[in-house]
C-alpha cells in the first residue's frame, strides 16, 4: 500500500513512505515534521499551505506526496538562511507589518516571493489580484500588499501614516 | 479522502492501457478539482492514472493556422506563452485569470476540459474559438463536446492529448468572477473568422454554449451595439445564492459587449 | 521613558520566529501514541435520534472507541450552561436550554456532535465516524428568527412552548412613544444584520494528554486565553481540581471572539483522553468549523427615530431580533443588550430611548461573540438612521450628525453606562478633510462621464472595550542580570503582545525590549487570575496590570538602590534605567543584582524583585471613530469599487502605531467583508448552504483598498495607561460608510437602503428596480 519517495525539500534529500492519498502538506507536516506549513481549507482557496514545486508556488494541500517525487520542493523553512537571517521578503513583512497571527504568513510569504520572481515592477492592482488564492483574516492585507510592492516596486508603496 | 492505488506512467499507451484495465481508475491531470473532491470524499477512485509523466502531452506550438496546446500543460504556461499570446492574445489571458496563482501552475487545460466544470474558464474558449479536442481515438469538434454538468463527449478511457485553437482574426475574453470562489459566474469568449463569429458562453449554464442570437447579430455587425438589444434567456441558467440566472442572463449580454469592444 | 517606549512603531518581536514558518499551533503539536478523534455531525437540521448503533465503527480498522452521550452520563458528565441572566420587565427570568456535549435523543442543527470516534489515524477515524448507524425521525426546522416566531412555527424547546425565551425591554414605550408622536421628522429603517462565520485561518484543533503518573491532563488548543476554559473543563466536566489540567495555547491564528469559549468538542476531547487514559487529538477540517464554530451578528432590527424641526433627535426605537442558535451559548443573548446596549444610541444623545429584545431559538449552530460583539450592529443601525434623518430634514449627513453628537463628557448613556471622553465633531471634520469630502460632488461628476455610478459615505461610530471581567492579573519578573520575564493573563493571537508588554516595560523600567520575555498561553505558568484577551481589552487590562507591576517593581528597587548609595529612599529618583541621589547613581541592572542577593537589601527585605497585580479596571472604555468611504459602481453589473478609505479613529494614547494602524485594516477588511461578501446562509430547511470558501465569500486582497488612517486621540480618563481598545473599531466603521457610499451612489435611483452583503447583484437589481421583475 504505502509507496516510497524521494524528494529535495530546503536542498536536502528526503526520503519517505506515503500512501498515495497522503498530501504533500501531510509529508510535509506530519512526516517530516516541518510545520511551518500550514492548512486552513478543505477547498484550495485560502493558501495557508502554499509552498515552491521545482521554483513555481502551488498549493501543497492540492498536490499529492507522490507526484512531489524527484521534486524540489522549498517550504517557509527554507527561505531564511541557515543562521536565520530572514529572506527579504520576511524582512519586508516585517517592516510592513504583514502579519499578525502568522497562520496565514508562511503561504503569503511564499506566494509573495512567487509574484516578485514573476512579476517585478508590479503595481499594486496587480498585486491584490496576484493575492486572489491566499486568505488573510487579520491584516485587511494593508500590510501585506504593502510588503510585497516594497520588494517588487518600492514607488508604489504608499506613504504610511504613523501619526 | 479514501485510499486508491496511484500509478503513473510515462507514456500514452502506458496510459491508456491502465485506465482499460482499472474497474473504477480515474485520470489526474493538474488535479486542482479532482483532489478537493476526493477530500470532501465526494469520490472515491480505486485507481488513480496520472497524466503528469506523459511527455507527449505538454507543450504548446503553432500548427499552420491553428494554435495546439498539449493536454497537460498548465495554465500560467499558456498565459505566458509567446506563441499564444502573439496568435491568440484572448486565450492567453483567459489562462491568465484562472483560479489564482498556484492553481494555475497546477492545472491544466486537459484536466479542465475533462472536468467540464460549468463555472471553468477553458470551455469558454474551447466553445467561442471552435476548437478541437484531440484525444487518443479521435478529433471531437467544440460543438460536439461539453453535453451536461460534468459531462462532456468523452468516452470510458478516451484520453485529451491536445486542443486545437484555429486563430481568429480578433478575440477577447470576459469574465465575471464568482463573489467567494473566484469561479466564473459568466465567462464570454467572442472570437470572429472572417464573416464567421462564435460566442462561447461558461458558467452561465450546465455546460458552455454558444449564444447563437448574439452569433447572428454580431455576423451583420461585429460591433457592441449590434448586440445592445440582444437579450439571453435567463430559462435553464444556473442559480446560486450569490447569482441568480436572471443576473447571469443579464451578465452574459454585458459581458460580450465587453469582449466585442475589446476585441 | 524608554527609546523604545509608548508611542514608538517597533517592529514586531514576534515576527521573525512565525516568518521563518517556526510558529506552534496546536496542530503542529503531536504526542507518541496519540489516538485520533473524528466526531460524527447530524445531517439533520432537525430530529429525534430513534438509535444509534455505535457497532459498525467500532469494527472499523483503527478504531479504540467510539462515544456517544450515553458514555457520558454514565460518567456523570454535566452539560453546557449559558451563565447570561436576563429578565423581561415584569422580572420573569429567561429560560435556559442545557446543551449536551454530544446530542442527547434530539438534534437540533445541523453538525451537531452526536459521537466521538477515536482510531490510529485522522482518516481511520473519518472512515469509521462514516459507519456509525443513526436511526432518526426528521422533524420540522426553521432556520431564521422572523421565521421562528410565526405561531405554526416548528418550536425547539417544548419546555419553553416557543422559541423565544425573553422578551427584554429596558423600560416601558410609552414615554417614548409619546415623544415620537410629537417629533416634527420621523424615520425608520429595517436592517438585516447578515450572519456571519468568524474564520480565522487556522481551524479548530485539541490536542489532550493524560498523564496517569501526575494524574493531570494537558490539553492542547487554540482559545483567547486557557484559563477561561481551564476551571471549567476541570472542575465542571472532569471533575479535577482546576491546576490538574494544564491548556496550553501558544501561538493561535487568530481568535476574533469565537476562540474564547468551552466548545463542545474541546470537552469530549478531553475527557475522551482522560477516559482512555492516553492523548487523544482531532483538527476540524474547515467544513466543519463552519458548521460549529459559533457565528456571529444574525440580528434584524426595526429602528425609529424622532428628531426635532432642528434635526436634533427626540426619540430612538429599536426592536430587535437575535438568531440564538438552536442553543444558548455562553453569550449568545447577550450580544444586542450588553454588546451593542452599551453604547446605543451611539456617538448621540437620544432624551427618550426605547429597546426591545427578543432572542430567538432556531435550527442553526449557535451565535456568541464575533468582532465587535453587538456593537456593529448598533452602530450600523443608527448611521443607517442618521443617513435617513439627513433625507428626511434636508441638513447633510455631517450636519445631521454633528448636531446630535455627545459633546459632554463624562456622559451617561441611556443604559446607565458612562462614556469618559471623546471629540467625535473633530474627529468627523478630520476625517472628511482627509477624504476631500467638500469636493466630492466634482469627482461624482467626473465618474459619470466615465459611466461610473460615484458615492460617498461618512460613518462615526463608538465601541466599548475592556470586555466584562474587570480584572487581569499580570506579573513582572526581573533577573539578576537586570533581563525581564512578564507572565501575562492577556493573551496575543495575533495583536502582538510581545512587543507593546516589552515597549511599556522599556517605558517603565527602561530595560531594552530585546531583554524582556513574554511567557503566556500556558495555565501552568500564567498568573492564577488571568482571563484572556478579548472585548479589545489587552492595552487597558494587561497594560494597566504590567504598568502597576512595574511601578511595584521600582518601589522596591528603589528603597534597594537608596541602601546600595546610602541615601534616603525619598531622595532617589529613578529615570531612564537609572537610580540617581544627589550625586551618586546606580543602573536598574546594578540595582536588580542587588535585589536578589540577601547581603544587599535592606534589612528585613524579602529578596528579589518579582512583583504581579490583579489590575482592577475603573469602568471600561470607549474607542470611537468616524471612517469615509468612496466607491465605485459599475452600473453594467453592479459590481462596488472601494476607491478611498479614510479612517479616522480615539484609540486613546496610542502604545505602538505600527501595532493599532493592524488592528485597523484588520477590523475594517472584516467590516467590509460583512458588507460585501460574506453570508453565512441557512435554506428554509435548515441546511448550511455557504459552508466552504468556495460559497462563503471572504474579503481578499483586491476587494480592500488601501486605507489612510489617522488619530483623533483623546486619552481614556479612566485607565492609568488612557488607552483605548483598537481591536473592533473598524468592524464597527465600515459596514455603515459602505453601505452610506452604495446608497449615495444610488441616490438618482430612489436607493435609500441596501442590506448586506451588498453583492454585485443586489446593487444590479438595485439600479434596475423600476424594470426588473418582482
Amino acid at each position: 500500500m504505502k509507496t516510497k519517495v524521494t524528494l529535495n525539500v530546503n536542498g536536502q534529500e528526503r526520503t519517505a513512505e506515503v500512501e498515495p492519498r497522503t498530501l504533500l502538506v501531510e509529508l510535509l507536516r506530519d512526516q517530516l515534521g516541518m510545520t511551518g506549513t500550514h492548512v486552513g481549507c478543505d477547498t484550495t482557496q485560502c493558501g495557508c499551505c502554499v509552498i515552491h514545486v521545482d521554483d513555481k508556488a502551488v498549493k501543497s494541500c492540492t498536490m499529492l506526496a507522490v507526484q512531489a517525487q524527484g521534486k524540489k520542493v522549498v517550504t517557509i523553512e527554507g527561505l531564511a538562511a541557515a543562521d536565520g537571517t530572514l529572506h527579504p521578503m520576511q524582512e519586508a513583512f516585517r517592516d510592513h507589518h504583514g502579519l499578525q497571527c502568522g497562520f496565514c504568513t508562511p503561504g503569503m510569504v511564499m506566494m509573495g516571493v512567487d509574484i516578485a520572481r514573476r512579476l517585478p515592477g508590479a503595481d499594486e492592482k496587480t498585486v491584490r489580484e496576484q493575492l486572489e488564492g491566499n486568505i488573510c483574516r487579520c491584516t485587511g492585507y494593508q500590510g501585506i500588499v504593502e510588503a510585497i510592492l516594497s520588494v517588487v516596486n518600492p514607488g508604489a508603496v504608499k506613504e504610511h501614516h504613523h501619526a | 479522502m479514501r485510499n486508491f492505488d496511484y500509478h503513473a506512467p510515462a507514456s500514452l499507451d502506458a496510459a491508456v492501457a491502465l485506465i482499460g484495465d482499472k474497474e473504477d481508475g480515474k485520470l489526474i491531470a493538474g488535479g486542482m478539482t479532482l483532489l478537493p473532491t476526493l477530500k470532501q470524499r465526494l469520490a472515491a477512485p480505486s485507481d488513480l492514472i496520472d497524466l503528469a509523466g506523459v511527455a507527449e502531452l505538454k507543450g504548446i506550438k503553432r500548427e499552420g493556422d491553428e494554435i495546439v496546446i498539449g493536454a497537460m500543460t498548465c495554465h500560467a504556461d499558456v498565459a505566458a506563452s509567446d506563441v499564444v499570446k502573439s496568435a491568440i492574445p484572448a486565450l492567453a489571458s483567459l489562462a491568465g485569470v484562472i483560479g489564482d496563482p498556484a492553481v494555475r501552475h497546477r492545472g491544466t487545460i486537459g484536466g479542465s476540459i475533462a472536468n467540464a466544470d460549468p463555472a471553468a474558464d477553458y470551455p469558454g474558449a474551447v466553445v467561442g474559438l471552435n476548437a478541437k479536442i484531440v484525444t487518443n481515438k479521435r478529433v471531437i469538434a467544440a460543438d460536439d463536446y461539453f453535453i451536461d454538468l460534468f459531462e462532456t463527449a468523452l468516452e470510458q478511457g478516451e484520453i485529451i492529448t491536445s486542443v486545437r485553437f484555429p486563430i481568429p482574426e480578433r478575440a477577447a475574453y470576459q469574465k465575471f468572477r464568482h463573489p467567494a470562489s473566484g469561479y466564473a459566474v459568466v465567462g464570454v469568449m467572442v472570437a470572429k473568422f472572417g464573416a464567421d463569429v462564435r460566442v462561447g458562453v461558461t458558467g452561465a449554464a450546465g455546460s458552455a454554449f454558444r449564444a447563437s442570437d448574439f452569433e447572428a447579430a454580431l455576423s451583420e455587425n461585429f460591433s457592441a451595439d449590434a448586440i445592445k438589444g440582444v437579450k439571453m434567456s435567463p430559462d435553464g441558467l444556473l442559480s446560486d445564492i450569490h447569482c441568480t440566472n436572471e443576473y447571469r442572463a443579464h451578465l452574459v449580454g454585458v459581458m460580450a459587449r465587453r469582449a466585442v469592444a475589446e476585441a | 521613558m524608554g527609546q523604545f517606549g509608548i508611542g514608538q512603531p517597533l517592529r514586531r518581536k514576534e515576527d521573525p520566529r512565525l516568518l521563518r514558518g517556526e510558529g506552534r499551533y496546536t496542530d503542529d503539536v503531536n504526542v507518541d501514541g496519540q489516538l485520533w478523534a473524528a466526531f460524527y455531525r447530524s445531517p439533520h437540521p432537525h430530529a429525534d435520534i430513534l438509535s444509534i448503533d455505535p457497532a459498525p465503527a467500532r469494527a472499523a480498522p483503527g478504531v479504540a472507541a467510539v462515544f456517544t452521550i450515553a458514555d457520558l452520563d454514565a460518567d456523570g458528565v454535566p452539560d453546557m450552561p449559558c451563565e447570561v441572566e436576563l429578565s423581561d420587565l415584569s422580572g420573569r427570568p429567561m429560560w435556559k436550554p442545557m446543551r449536551p456535549i454530544l446530542a442527547r435523543g434530539r438534534v437540533r442543527f445541523v453538525g451537531e456532535c452526536v459521537a466521538i470516534v477515536l482510531a490510529a489515524t485522522q482518516a481511520q477515524a473519518r472512515e469509521a465516524a462514516e459507519l456509525l448507524k443513526v436511526e432518526y425521525a426528521p422533524l420540522p426546522a426553521v432556520a431564521d428568527s422572523e421565521s421562528a416566531l410565526a405561531a405554526d412555527a416548528p418550536v425547539l424547546w417544548e419546555a419553553l412552548g416557543s422559541n423565544v425565551p425573553v422578551h427584554w425591554q429596558n423600560q416601558d414605550s410609552a414615554p417614548v412613544d409619546a415623544a415620537m408622536a410629537a417629533a416634527a421628522h420621523r424615520v425608520r429603517v429595517r436592517i438585516v444584520n447578515n450572519r456571519l462565520v468568524p474564520s480565522p485561518m487556522e481551524p479548530k484543533a485539541a490536542l489532550a494528554a493524560w498523564d496517569a503518573q501526575a494524574a493531570k491532563l494537558t490539553l492542547w488548543a487554540p482559545t483567547q486565553g486557557g484559563r477561561r476554559i481551564q476551571a471549567n473543563i476541570a472542575k465542571r466536566y472532569l471533575r479535577l481540581e482546576q491546576d490538574q489540567l494544564r491548556v496550553i495555547s501558544q501561538d493561535v491564528g487568530g481568535g476574533f471572539g469565537m476562540r474564547g469559549q468551552t466548545y463542545p468538542e474541546f470537552v469530549a476531547v478531553a475527557w475522551a483522553a482522560k477516559q482512555i487514559g492516553g492523548a487523544v487529538k482531532w483538527r476540524a477540517d474547515r467544513t466543519e468549523t463552519f458548521f460549529s464554530d459559533y457565528h456571529g451578528r444574525d440580528q434584524v432590527n426595526e429602528a425609529e427615530m424622532g428628531l426635532d424641526s432642528d434635526g436634533r433627535m427626540v426619540a430612538l426605537k429599536i426592536v430587535t431580533l437575535v438568531n440564538l442558535g438552536a442553543y444558548m451559548a455562553e453569550n449568545g443573548p447577550r450580544m444586542p443588550i450588553e454588546g451593542g446596549g452599551r453604547i446605543i444610541p451611539c456617538c448621540y444623545h437620544a432624551p427618550q430611548f426605547h429597546f426591545s429584545v427578543k432572542p430567538v431559538f432556531t435550527n442553526t449552530v449557535s451565535t456568541d461573540t464575533y468582532r465587535g460583539a453587538g456593537r456593529p450592529e448598533a452602530n450600523f443601525l443608527m448611521e443607517r438612521l442618521m443617513d435617513e434623518a439627513a433625507r428626511a430634514t434636508g441638513l447633510p449627513r455631517e450636519e445631521v450628525r454633528r448636531r446630535n453628537y455627545i459633546t459632554q463628557f463624562p456622559y451617561r448613556t441611556p443604559m446607565g453606562y458612562v462614556i469618559d471622553s471623546g471629540e467625535f465633531a473633530r474627529g468627523m471634520d478630520d476625517a472628511l478633510r482627509m477624504a476631500e469630502w467638500s469636493t466630492f460632488e466634482e469627482r461624482r461628476t467626473e465618474a459619470r462621464a466615465r459611466g461610473r455610478l460615484r458615492g460617498i459615505g461618512v460613518a462615526a461610530f463608538i465601541e466599548a472595550a475592556g470586555g466584562r471581567a474587570p480584572t487581569e492579573d499580570m506579573r513582572v519578573r526581573v533577573d539578576a542580570e537586570g533581563a525581564v520575564t512578564v507572565f501575562s493573563g492577556s493573551h496575543a493571537h495575533g495583536q502582538g503582545h510581545d512587543t507593546v508588554f516589552s515597549q511599556l516595560v522599556n517605558e517603565f523600567l527602561g530595560v531594552d525590549p530585546d531583554r524582556v520575555r513574554l511567557v503566556q498561553g500556558d495555565t501552568d505558568v500564567t498568573p492564577r487570575g488571568s482571563i484572556g484577551t478579548f472585548g479589545s481589552r489587552s492595552s487597558m487590562m494587561g497594560g494597566g496590570g504590567l504598568k502597576a507591576s512595574c511601578e511595584k517593581i521600582v518601589a522596591k528597587a528603589t528603597l534597594v538602590a537608596a541602601h546600595l548609595m546610602q541615601a534616603e529612599p525619598a531622595a532617589v529618583r529613578f529615570e531612564t534605567g537609572v537610580f540617581r541621589a544627589g550625586a551618586s547613581e546606580t543602573t536598574f541592572s546594578e540595582v536588580a543584582a542587588a535585589a536578589w542577593d540577601a547581603r544587599r537589601i535592606p534589612e528585613g527585605m524579602t529578596p528579589g524583585l518579582d512583583e504581579s497585580c490583579l489590575f482592577q479596571r475603573e469602568a471600561e472604555n470607549f474607542p470611537n471613530g468616524c471612517h469615509v468611504c468612496e466607491v465605485e459602481i459599475d452600473p453594467d453589473t453592479g459590481t462596488p469599487e472601494i476607491v478611498r478609505y479614510v479612517a479616522i479613529d480615539d484609540c486613546g494614547v496610542v502604545l505602538n502605531p505600527l501595532i493599532v494602524h493592524g488592528q485597523v485594516y484588520g477590523g475594517v477588511a472584516q467590516g467590509l467583508g460583512q458588507a460585501m461578501v460574506e453570508n453565512a446562509l441557512y435554506d428554509a430547511d435548515g441546511q448550511l448552504v455557504s459552508a466552504t470558501y468556495m460559497d462563503y465569500g471572504m474579503p481578499r486582497a483586491h476587494h480592500m483598498a488601501h486605507v489612510e488612517a489617522g488619530f483623533n486621540t483623546t486619552p481614556c480618563r479612566t485607565n492609568p495607561l488612557g488607552v483605548k481598545g483598537a481591536g473592533e473599531a473598524g468592524a464597527c466603521g465600515a459596514p455603515p460608510a459602505f453601505i452610506g457610499a452604495l446608497v449615495d451612489a444610488l441616490r438618482d435611483h430612489g436607493v435609500t437602503h441596501i442590506d448586506m452583503p451588498a453583492t454585485p447583484e443586489k446593487i444590479w437589481r438595485a439600479i434596475n428596480r423600476a424594470n426588473a421583475p418582482a
